[in-house]
């Protein structure tokens, strides 16, 4: 079983016209350091729940750069915080508070009905 | 004695700010202790009945009338503070046995003891003159610490304070009026003085030169009156203001000798803490994030803002949660543990639970090593571990070693208490399956969890630093002395947040020589690194690891010694100094014999590595 | 021009030789401050050299002719350099001093010290070395062994370590790791061709003349696996072989793989005596902290000191190449400047 699927958007094609970009304008605000990934991956190795299930960091945080956010809220709730994947990335990235930010503004977008 | 109008209007402004002050502070005693759970309210019955009154009511002489905590922390900034509270205090107690005196009669109004001089114009009475003198002396005392006051306002490095905290506009109001009291008393009782001549050596003294300048009568009603309403207005504002400090701390003292702890969630007793704080700023001047430029989210702006009901995530989780802050507070507020609940109710919508986490089966074992999420990122650690573990000639089971979820510390830290749980949950049943009797840990982070939030019955949850000095005791593990010039830098969860400061010390003492630092144990720096600030950037986190690596450098050591692998990642990062945890210099010191079981020859890895090294400078 | 102006050269490497030989057909007296007992710098450490397999000693042995007008002062790490009457006064941590015309600077470069990444576990683990360790094991003409003395079945060579990581504080492309670890790749297949490699990239940054034309071979001829994703950490085995953690990020998955050995690509770094040089002179620092160019485009040899210059891996990352050609324009910004107004 795959529970990846949810990062492959119903069409093979990703339409960029269809950019939703309500979580990402909510993290850039807050953590610009998130802009800075180029997609090494460091973090999603030493994941300690991606050690245990299908959760891959890196590609949450392309999928919401890429304004791709279905089913986000599902799988950022796998995250343990454990604070590793802040500690080897080469950017210095401070992915804690990107994970934060996430499920922050799901948190609202749900309370609003939005998402 | 007569009144007139007059007499009555001048206690008039006093009344009204007197009676909206106890009505409205009662109104708030009456909601916290309602809002109290059921055991709380319990509690706080039991203690009123008990020894602990007296405890209580001895804590709120020493520290909300004299000061105390604060008189340790800082004599002019504690001098300032008594003789505002207790010298008020007294002008009170000794004003109404004046009046006594004077009137013959237990029972006097209590407007007539604080306009005393006013009411009381000529009679004599026993002891006029000494309390006369009494009464200048203890305004004087009130007054001498009103000046400091102000000077603080103006000039906070008196105080050894480097910053004092912003006002709004609710507290200019009352600062305002209390600043005035003083001032008007002295100058309303003088100007009686040189009109009836009933003053002490101050209050005539000034009156004398007062009369030089202006007709005493002229200025006898207004004086009384612009004091009665000083006293009024700061009666008024003070429920609004950050002076509600002064009753609330009598509440708080009760409430906390009564047993009533803090809770993973806001009840009144989080209120009752929130007003207690005085904002003397003593926290802002211990926070270390004020070295990256942060200003603003410190323990008492954060008890502003939860007050006032604007406290920004920004700001909530821009913390260190090192606990320096706790340490200094004069009124004893749980910081660390109230920000943990705010973060908690701040997160409260968003806790996973984890439904992916399953138990496996756990292998049979006499210890278990659970080495956290950080020591894989320190394989230094881990390695060392590993060969103490081998000469322990213990059956060892690496929990973690493959996969396993978190301790759950760092989800608590981050506010997600019920998510933290599920975790918990998870790593208990599989400690308590494999029938291990002993839980190790090397990361301070990890220890603390297990140790507050963990329930494992029959098992010795053991600091890594507490196994090893077991083991040399036992002498199981042979080490030698050398001849090692170290700092040991204590990590805030396991020094502050556990109190063990001496245990490694100790072990220390039989591998080396461990140099004291300026600041240890308890006022030890945070690393920088700390995983309870969410906010804070890389950047800001460099300026505070090298405010204390440049502290280490000063004395010149061989090694940095820590207990925890993220601060000795952070310090690592500095590239100072050399820094090494614990178990790793235990295992450099080791004696090693024929008989012990195969080990790895660390020191040979070391050789290899520095000739390698060595190489690349040739 | 009745008396030889004098260049003095710091630093014996490559680019301090290559830019000596140039000085000297110029006619003037060059003096070399090398901090070690040999001239060659670095380059003694390497075997061969990408991208045509040529051998370091190839390249030494032309400076080894003895030359006219040259001074080599050995084990002399200079400490300072003043300007002093249009000339400038250098100094040793003894007592030498010397005074010159002008002064190139040809430090050259360190190595990143890979014990900094604690979690590739290098100095921790026998069977993890640097592409150092491996340049010495190849021109020592031996076989890669393990700690146990077996060829390894699998190597994971592992790019950028030191390089284009905040955690080191080292942001910049070291330039030259990628194309070593393709160079090495088909050096331990070329020895060992049971042996499966594995290399572990972020971006494969090959951006030199032919290096391509190299990477071709290594997929084509030496069936080296390339991976994308950065290694997050290594363990070590009971039989001390290794495992490592990256993510296949072109697959997406968290990866693990056991391997024998891993070799770490490590950077180069400025050296740590540049801000000494620093301190008597206008020289400055880039935020890499090697030496900053006068101009980036238009004078990468100048300094921001007149009458200092720049050569060599002391401006930024270079490849053998690099260096040479950098060293030689150098010493024609040296003559220049003797020969202008400006110094007279």
């Amino acid at each position: 079983m795959n529970n990846l699927d949810f990062l492959k958007p119903k069409s093979r094609q990703i339409d960029f016209d269809k950019f939703d970009n309500r979580i990402l304008d909510y993290v850039l605000e807050r953590e610009e350091s998130f802009l800075t990934c180029m997609s090494c991956g460091g973090c999603t190795a030493t994941c300690s729940a991606g050690n245990l299930t299908s959760f891959n960091i890196r590609k949450i945080g392309l999928s919401l750069r890429r304004g791709n956010v279905k089913d986000l809220s599902e799988e950022i709730e796998k995250c343990m915080f454990c604070g590793k994947c802040t500690l080897v990335c080469p950017r210095d990235i401070n992915i804690r508070n990107v994970v934060l930010l996430i499920k922050k503004r799901i948190a609202q977008l749900k309370s609003d009905n939005a998402l | 004695m007569l009144y007139n109008t007059m007499d009555i209007l001048v206690s008039l402004p006093f009344f009204i700010g007197l009676i909206y002050l106890v009505l409205a502070f009662l109104y708030r005693s009456v909601k916290w202790i309602k809002g109290l759970s059921k055991f709380d309210k319990l509690r706080l019955m039991q203690s009123m009945i008990s020894k602990r009154l007296f405890n209580s009511i001895r804590e709120i002489f020493l520290e909300s009338l004299l000061h105390r905590k604060i008189f340790r922390k800082n004599r002019v900034l504690g001098y300032m503070h008594m003789s505002l509270a207790f010298g008020w205090f007294l002008l009170i107690i000794v004003g109404h046995v004046e009046t006594m005196i004077a009137d013959q009669s237990l029972l006097v109004p209590f407007h007539k003891a604080v306009f005393f001089r006013f009411y009381n114009t000529n009679e004599d009475f026993q002891l006029t003159k000494f309390f006369a003198f009494a009464m200048d002396f203890l305004l004087l005392f009130v007054l001498s610490g009103l000046v400091l006051a102000m000077l603080k306002r103006f000039k906070k490095k008196v105080f050894g304070l480097r910053r004092t905290t912003k006002l709004k506009s609710g507290d200019r109001i009352a600062l305002t009026s209390l600043w005035l009291i003083f001032p008007l008393r002295l100058l309303a009782e003088s100007n009686t003085a040189a009109i009836y001549h009933n003053g002490g050596f101050l209050t005539s003294g000034v009156g004398h030169l007062m009369s030089y300048l202006v007709n005493p009568d002229v200025l006898y009603i207004a004086l009384w009156m612009a004091y009665s309403m000083a006293l009024g207005f700061f009666f008024v504002s003070l429920p609004n203001s950050r002076y509600m400090h002064i009753p609330t701390e009598v509440v708080l003292i009760f409430l906390r000798n009564a047993g009533i702890k803090h809770k993973k969630q806001n009840d009144t007793y989080t209120d009752v803490q929130v007003y207690s704080c005085s904002r003397c700023g003593l926290c802002l001047d211990r926070c270390q994030l004020s070295v990256a430029g942060i200003d603003d989210s410190q323990s008492v702006y954060l008890l502003k803002n939860i007050r006032n009901n604007n406290l920004s995530d920004e700001k909530l989780f821009n913390c260190l949660m090192c606990g320096k802050c706790q340490i200094d507070c004069p009124v004893g507020i749980e910081t660390i543990n109230l920000r943990i609940t705010q973060r908690i109710e701040s997160t409260r919508q968003y806790n996973s639970s984890y439904e992916y986490l399953k138990t496996y089966e756990s292998p049979k074992a006499d210890v278990i090593y659970f080495a956290g999420c950080m020591t894989h990122l320190t394989p230094g650690i881990f390695t060392a571990m590993k060969q103490i573990f081998a000469l322990s000639g213990q059956n060892v089971w690496f929990m973690d070693e493959d996969k396993a979820p978190c301790c759950g510390r760092p989800l608590i830290l981050a506010g997600q208490y019920e998510a933290a749980k599920k975790l918990i949950e998870n790593n208990t049943q599989m400690i308590l399956d494999s029938g291990a009797s002993t839980l190790v840990v090397s990361c301070p982070i990890c220890y603390r969890v297990f140790k507050e939030d963990y329930t494992l019955h029959n098992v010795n949850v053991v600091f890594h630093s507490e196994y090893i000095q077991n083991l040399i005791s036992a002498e199981i593990l042979p080490v030698q002395k050398s001849e090692l010039k170290m700092v040991y830098h204590d990590p805030c969860e396991l020094g502050r947040g556990m109190g063990m400061y001496e245990q490694p010390r100790e072990l220390l003492k039989l591998v080396g020589n461990v140099i004291p630092l300026n600041e240890e144990k308890e006022n030890a720096y945070c690393c920088g690194g700390s995983l309870g600030n969410i906010k804070i950037k890389a950047n800001q986190t460099h300026l505070l690891r090298d405010q204390a690596l440049s502290e280490f450098k000063a004395l010149n050591p061989d090694i940095l010694v820590t207990t925890c692998p993220k601060c000795k990642k952070t310090f690592a990062s500095g590239r100072k100094i050399k820094v090494m945890d614990i178990a790793e210099i235990v295992v450099d010191v080791l004696v090693k014999g024929e008989d012990k079981r195969t080990i790895i020859p660390r020191e040979e890895i070391i050789e290899e590595a520095s000739l390698k090294s060595d190489l690349v400078k040739l | 021009m009745n008396i030889k102006k004098q260049v003095a050269i710091i630093g014996g490497g490559i680019a301090g030789l290559e830019a000596a030989s140039v000085l000297i057909k110029q006619g003037l007296s060059v003096t070399i401050f090398e901090k070690q007992n040999r001239e060659g710098g670095m380059l003694n450490h390497w075997s061969k050299l990408f991208p045509d397999f040529a051998s370091s000693n190839q390249i030494l042995d032309q400076y080894k002719v003895k030359r006219n007008n040259l001074n080599v002062f050995y084990n002399t790490q200079i400490s300072s350099i003043k300007p002093k009457d249009n000339k400038f006064e250098i100094s040793d941590n003894c007592n030498l001093k010397f005074y010159a015309d002008s002064v190139l600077l040809s430090t050259g470069y360190k190595v990143f010290d890979a014990t900094l990444k604690e979690e590739y576990g290098y100095g921790l683990f026998y069977n993890v070395i640097t592409s150092v360790d491996f340049e010495r094991i190849h021109k020592s003409g031996e076989l890669l062994k393990t700690a146990s003395g077996k060829q390894p079945k699998r190597v994971a060579i592992i790019h950028c370590v030191g390089s284009r990581d905040a955690k080191v504080g080292n942001t910049y492309c070291s330039k030259v790791c990628c194309i070593t670890g393709v160079k090495q790749a088909i050096e331990i297949n070329k020895m060992l061709p049971d042996c499966e490699v594995f290399n572990f990239y972020m971006d494969l940054r090959l951006y030199g003349s032919k290096y391509d034309a190299l990477y071709l071979e290594a997929q084509k001829r030496h069936k080296i696996q390339f991976i994308r994703g950065r290694l997050s950490e290594v363990s070590e085995k009971e039989d001390m072989s290794l495992q490592i953690k990256a993510e296949d990020t072109l697959q997406g998955r968290p990866l693990r793989m056991n391997v024998d050995m891993v070799i770490l690509l490590v950077g180069m770094e400025a050296d740590e005596l540049n801000p000494d040089l620093c301190k008597q002179t206008n020289l400055q620092l880039d935020e890499n902290r090697f030496f900053k160019s006068k101009n980036m485009q238009t004078s990468r040899c100048g300094s921001t000191q007149i009458g200092v210059f720049l050569s060599g891996c002391c401006i930024c990352p270079m490849t053998v190449n690099e260096t040479l050609d950098n060293a030689r324009s150098a010493a024609f910004e040296v003559v220049n400047y003797l020969n202008s107004d400006a110094h007279e």
